[in-house]
């Protein structure tokens, strides 16, 4: 656990120094598009530490210079598959973001959608005697949180503490200069396949860049298309990717849950192509120029040409109606919203005062999703596009950019986590003999 | 995996990624724009002047383009014009000033020629300049003798400042020049002067001025007379005598000497004849004088 602390902490110090630099590539490594923005960080409220979020939701302080997507290759699922290939693909968008902002980054901030993420609640209570709650309280009550057994193979990549109460008072936000007796916090740990970390670390590091940074995209896409008002009452974003749907739930501007289902855009288009024994790329294309999950009666008469390179004249002359295209779109996409519903239920958000559920992600373009998905996830749903910040190229606007876009927030104002804090002093073996010695006191 | 050699990769390859990101990196696009250029020429330069004969041809080839502009005619001197001098000073001048001509003007030091020209005691100040159509120019001012010096090793003439303009053969080359003698004289030509000044009514007596002792004057007139001035204060004294002459006519008188080095006590030097003839006189009176009685 010091070891990933100490990571941890060695990529916030990175990314205050990348910003100190004033360049940071971000990078979001998708199953079928990898994204990078390129930000500088020059604006007004640079280096600014105010409480909260400064001006524009605290955009003012960076702009997009360069951004470039490229096609996906090696990340299955959203996770890493064939190393090389994904590093030729972080190297292909890096390098033609560079070429737009014409300069060179030497940190990045990744997000990452797979990796089987886990959301642990955690709870940890400390007694403070009196005395104004300080900084350090603040980190002992964070190390107090028993941390549960989450195997080996993991690794922590999140742990924000959401929730603090103070005596008998719940729902602080920052319990800092408050006096009370007894301090108990609730922390969201994320946890994700360690050996996902290791090899986009590796791949990062391949491409001559630092890691700065690194959050799940479920989160990312979170805080870019949930308005505030949906952070603050309960939300669910639903990040319908390629390869991974990833769901992360809001609760007072916190992240309280996060999950994958390891359904995406690319089992619909692989369905086509079974289906309609078409190749890949033509089922995909297919399903983004005709594709839709609502049929109508017009949708009978609405013959698609499939086309074919095989010589067979009526292989390669084959069409199909929309509706039968429809027909195969429309399980696969209610499976997947079956699946979401399943993680919502066991998250427990049912007992959320709001029930918003926001669609954002490549996949949640599909039309007629609007009419699909309140069948499926309850009447509060909506189609999410990521916030609009500064220099972002109309290109990238798009749903499918949210995770992206998130990032950028997050490189901006990263949520205090668990290794923002010092490391708690009473671990020394001065501090412990002293409370002795007070137990002692207290006691006798 | 199946090889995809009939698609190209599109992605970068590693080394063109490293070098799109070296030529992105401030310090080496400086390097590349400033640094590289400027180091390649100097390199180039060091390479080809490393070698002592390339050097040397590149100085003797400078030097030659140097000599052929300098020998160009428009800067060529041809003839030295001296302008303000009399014939003697201006062939002085020309033998110390020795130039061949013709020369190119950038080899001319005319402070040099200036200085050498002034060397001359006769010329009081030169300007040397080149004027156009190759002369060399030297505007002399000459020095106006003011006395005649009768100094220990023969006649020299003084201008009024007391510097030597040229020596003298002969006292009656240059008449109309009054005569100073004694050691020296030279220093004092000023006083000179104005006791000259004041000698205006005695000017055709006046023979000379002779320096006593480094420290004041005697007026020689002929006839053997002298007036003997004070050191200090020579001007009025001498207007006393002349005031003498002119009242009594004391000079026409068979007077030897007038001393007036003591201002307060004029003192008269009779001649012999005169001191026995004055003495004769006087025993006449008495001895008129005491017959009378």
């Amino acid at each position: 656990m010091t070891d990933l602390y100490q990571r941890q902490r060695a990529m916030r110090a990175m990314r205050s120094a990348a910003i100190q630099r004033g360049v940071v590539a971000i990078l979001d490594i998708g199953s079928s598009k990898v994204a990078c923005l390129i930000l500088r960080f020059d604006g007004p409220d640079r280096l600014t530490e105010t409480d909260g979020i400064g001006s524009l939701a605290g955009q003012s302080s960076f702009r997009v210079i360069g951004a470039a997507t490229t096609r996906s290759r090696g990340v299955r699922l959203g996770e890493i598959d064939a190393m090389a290939e994904t590093e030729r693909a972080i190297r292909t968008a890096v390098q033609a973001a560079q070429k737009m902002a014409l300069v060179r980054v030497d940190h990045a901030i990744a997000c990452i959608s797979g990796g089987a993420p886990r959301s642990y609640g955690l709870a940890g209570q400390i007694e403070i005697d009196d005395a104004p709650v300080s900084e350090m309280d603040v980190a002992r009550v964070l190390a107090a949180c028993d941390v549960p057994d989450y195997g080996d193979a993991r690794e922590i990549l999140h742990a924000q503490p959401v929730n603090f109460a103070l005596d008998h008072r719940t729902g602080l936000g920052d319990p800092r200069g408050q006096i009370g007796q007894r301090l108990a916090c609730d922390m969201h740990m994320l946890t994700i396949d360690s050996a996902l970390i290791q090899n986009l670390l590796y791949c990062i590091k391949r491409c001559d860049l630092e890691l700065a940074g690194v959050a799940s995209s479920a989160y990312a896409s979170g805080i870019a298309s949930l308005v505030e008002d949906e952070q603050e009452l309960g939300s669910a974003c639903v990040d319908m990717g390629g390869g991974a749907t990833g769901v992360s739930i809001f609760m007072k501007k916190h992240m309280i849950y996060a999950d994958t289902v390891r359904l995406g855009g690319d089992h619909v288009s692989m369905d086509i192509s079974k289906g309609l024994q078409i190749p890949l790329n033509t089922a995909e294309r297919i399903k983004t120029f005709h594709g839709g999950v609502v049929a109508t009666g017009m949708d009978d008469r609405d013959m698609i040409e499939l086309g074919g390179q095989t010589g067979d004249w009526d292989h390669d002359r084959r069409s199909v109606s929309r509706a039968e295209l429809i027909g195969i779109i429309r399980p696969r996409v209610e499976e997947l919203l079956e699946d979401v519903r399943t993680r919502l239920d066991a998250a427990g958000f049912e007992h959320l005062p709001s029930q918003q559920i926001v669609l954002t992600g490549g996949a949640s373009q599909m039309p007629g999703l609007d009419v699909l998905a309140p069948k499926i996830l309850g009447q509060q749903v909506r189609i999410g596009r990521p916030l609009r910040v500064q220099g972002l190229p109309q290109a990238v606007t798009g749903p499918a950019f949210s995770s992206a876009v998130g990032l950028c927030l997050f490189a901006a104002h990263p949520q205090d986590e668990w290794w923002d804090f010092e490391i708690p002093t009473d671990r020394h073996a001065g501090k412990s003999l002293r409370r002795a010695v007070k137990w002692f006191k207290d006691n006798w | 995996m199946r090889s995809l050699s009939r698609l190209r990769d599109p992605a970068p390859s590693r080394s063109a990624y490293k070098m799109q990101r070296l030529m992105l990196t401030p310090m080496f696009r400086f390097f590349l724009r400033i640094g590289l250029p400027v180091g390649s020429v100097l390199i180039a330069v060091a390479i080809y002047f490393g070698d002592a004969d390339r050097r040397e041809a590149l100085v003797s080839g400078v030097a030659d383009i140097r000599r052929q502009i300098e020998e160009r005619p428009e800067f060529m001197v041809n003839l030295m014009a001296i302008e303000g001098a009399s014939a003697e000073v201006a062939e002085d001048i020309r033998e110390i000033v020795p130039i061949d001509f013709p020369v190119s003007s950038f080899d001319l030091d005319l402070e040099q020629i200036r200085l050498r020209a002034e060397e001359i005691d006769a010329v009081a100040g030169a300007g040397v300049r080149v004027r156009a159509g190759g002369v060399l120019e030297i505007e002399v001012k000459e020095r106006q003798p003011a006395v005649v010096w009768r100094a220990r090793d023969g006649l020299e003439l003084l201008d009024a400042g007391g510097h030597r303009v040229a020596a003298l053969a002969y006292r009656a080359d240059r008449p109309d020049l009054p005569l100073l003698a004694g050691a020296g004289a030279h220093k004092a030509v000023g006083e000179a002067l104005s006791l000259l000044a004041v000698s205006e009514p005695l000017a055709p007596r006046i023979r000379g001025l002779l320096r006593v002792g480094e420290r004041r004057w005697d007026v020689v007139l002929d006839r053997g007379q002298r007036i003997l001035l004070p050191e200090t204060d020579p001007g009025p004294a001498l207007e006393r005598v002349i005031a003498l002459d002119q009242a009594r006519n004391l000079l026409a008188r068979d007077l030897a000497v007038v001393d007036m080095r003591n201002p307060e006590r004029p003192t008269l030097r009779m001649n012999q004849t005169a001191a026995e003839t004055f003495r004769d006189s006087k025993f006449q009176d008495m001895t008129t004088k005491m017959s009378d009685r």
